[in-house]
């Protein structure tokens, strides 16, 4: 064998395992739209998308998922008040500020974080934070948007830390010495050097700590309370997309409207995945050319 | 004589197939939550007087064990509402027959927590606070208070058995939360002193207090006799009619031992134990 014979051949190989995984989505989504899409033919887009009432099991049946993107997003973007700022400011105290030793107990704590089974957050979710919200708050329930969006922080906050903290690491060090150079403190070099660098990095951080919130299902199932409603006040019970799907696909008959509807469901969560992860990306590129090099 | 040995020899060929399967078989239950206390303590006394036979069990719900029944992943669904005539349609598509055996008889109980004053509300009252047309306790002879209403979430026979019995077919509201198993239910209300659930006779505990429903407690003398207007059959379907191990388990069940057992789990055992398997519709 030769070594010319080698090289294609294993190029060949990984050209091969590239192509199944993409290949793979491929079908998931074709999947997805085959099942979702014959929901259109009982309603129309407009009536799925913004109709308020999610009766899908009862005769006449109807799907309207409207309290339930209202549900996700909701609950994803109270998580995001919570988790940005905790997030990106502990990256850039372990990136800029923590001591080496300190930095990397700080990292697996973090790392661990991120290893949290979600069932485990739900739960506690659903057994301690929500007697406590409920009697230190004196209110109807627990199981709320609070509740919720607490624990979908917890989860989003090791992917938001960690994304970010490259982005800083990323940052070149002429620049810190260029401005230390310039009798800029410290303070002054993390706020207005740094952090404008790695703002295309850490906005990433946030898009997919987003996403994360807003795919994840086992704790918004335990811990939302699961009402179908458009939400009042934050303490108000939702039931966003993902634990619906999960809370009835078991139930629902095989190629039924119901059945139909929970995938179209799917499409939707898939369709803001996605414009998420573009986003991302978009603000990654555009601010890519100005961030490095040295002078 | 001809038919003596005839029948000798058909006793011992099923003495052997009986046998042969024991050894081999494994036995797959599935389905509803309401129905798995009862199918979790009569498995263990069953299989501690039968060591070596494997029993697995889960729950799902009512649909996913009718679901595995025809998809063949479950030797038994448990189920705590009769087959749907759209599933035995599908089942018959599949060259299943689903076969319908009645192992007990459930009350369903509308459960507060036990702080709440209310002891006693009527099937109308139930189904107006369900319909979230009553929304405060004080509405109904209790504090002033909101009423929370917990609900199953749609794949439960209790859910539906709740439906029919209680709402009539109408609407739940839909800012009732929605719990994925009676456990859960029971966690909500026993922490929460401005809910109201319901949940199977099984489930009772005593972090929770049981309303009487129209003046009748939920007991099992009452269910029987039906005065307590909130009980349901509980079944467990069965491709055919149950062979080897199955068909074991299921007398085992049925059998005045096995009825014992489901009545010291909180259900209602079958006034007449022995009653053969019925034939599914």
């Amino acid at each position: 064998m030769t070594r010319q014979f080698k090289e294609i051949l294993i190029k060949n190989l990984f050209a091969l395992l590239a192509f199944v995984a993409v290949l793979v989505l491929g079908l998931i989504v074709v999947f997805l739209f085959r099942e979702g899409l014959p929901l259109f033919r009982l309603v129309s887009p407009g009536q799925f998308l913004f109709g308020t009432a999610w009766y899908p099991t009862y005769d006449p049946p109807e799907y309207g998922i409207w309290p339930l993107i209202v549900g996700s997003f909701t609950v994803t973007l109270f998580s995001c008040l919570i988790a940005v700022p905790l997030g990106v400011l502990s990256a850039v105290y372990i990136s800029e500020i923590a001591p080496a030793h300190l930095k990397n107990v700080l990292k697996s704590v973090i790392e661990l974080l991120a290893g949290l089974p979600s069932v485990v957050l739900g739960f506690f979710g659903m057994v301690v934070i929500a007697p406590w919200l409920q009697e230190t708050f004196d209110l109807p329930t627990g199981l709320n948007i609070v509740n919720a969006s607490l624990m979908l922080a917890i989860m989003a906050i090791p992917t938001i830390t960690s994304i970010s903290e490259d982005a800083l690491y990323a940052v070149p060090r002429e620049f810190k010495e260029a401005s230390y150079a310039l009798g800029a403190t410290k303070f002054e070099t993390i706020a207005r050097v740094i952090v404008p660098t790695a703002l295309s990095g850490i906005s990433t951080a946030v898009i997919l700590g987003m996403a994360r919130a807003l795919g994840e299902t086992m704790v918004v199932l335990m811990a939302a309370g699961g009402a179908a409603a458009v939400p009042e006040s934050l303490f108000d019970s939702v039931r966003p997309m993902t634990a619906s799907i999960a809370a009835e696909m078991g139930e629902a008959p095989f190629r039924s409207g119901h059945y139909h509807a929970l995938f179209a469901t799917g499409m939707v969560l898939f369709g803001i995945t996605l414009a998420f992860n573009l986003i991302a990306d978009a603000i990654s590129n555009r601010f890519k050319e100005v961030g490095s090099g040295t002078l | 004589m001809h038919g003596i040995l005839k029948k000798l020899a058909a006793v011992s060929l099923g003495l052997l197939f009986c046998t042969g399967t024991a050894l081999a078989e494994t036995v797959v239950i599935k389905g509803s939550t309401t129905v798995l206390p009862i199918a979790q303590v009569t498995l263990e006394a069953y299989m501690k007087a039968r060591p070596g036979v494997n029993i697995s069990l889960s729950g799902g719900g009512s649909g996913d064990g009718i679901k595995a029944l025809i998809d063949k992943s479950t030797h038994i669904a448990n189920s705590s509402r009769e087959i749907k005539a759209s599933e035995i349609a599908l089942a018959k598509s599949k060259g299943i027959a689903p076969t319908e055996t009645v192992v007990a008889v459930d009350a369903i109980v509308p459960i507060v927590h036990p702080k709440n004053r209310v002891r006693d509300l009527s099937i109308d009252q139930l189904s107006q606070i369900y319909q979230g047309k009553i929304t405060n306790w004080k509405d109904v002879g209790g504090e002033d208070l909101k009423i929370v209403v917990i609900s199953r979430d749609s794949s439960s026979g209790t859910f539906e058995a709740w439906g029919e019995m209680v709402l009539h077919k109408a609407k739940v509201a839909q800012r009732a939360q929605m719990q994925a198993s009676s456990g859960a239910i029971v966690q909500a209300v026993s922490k929460n002193r401005y809910a109201i659930g319901y949940v199977g006779l099984g489930y009772l505990n005593r972090s929770v207090k049981a309303l009487t429903v129209g003046g009748v407690p939920a007991t099992a003398p009452n269910a029987i006799a039906k005065t307590y207007p909130i009980s349901r059959p509980l079944y467990m379907y069965t491709d055919g009619k149950p062979a080897g191990e199955t068909a074991r388990f299921l007398q085992f069940v049925l059998s005045p031992a096995g009825q014992k057992i489901v009545e010291k789990a909180g259900f209602v055992p079958l006034t007449d134990a022995r009653k053969p398997p019925k034939k599914g519709k």
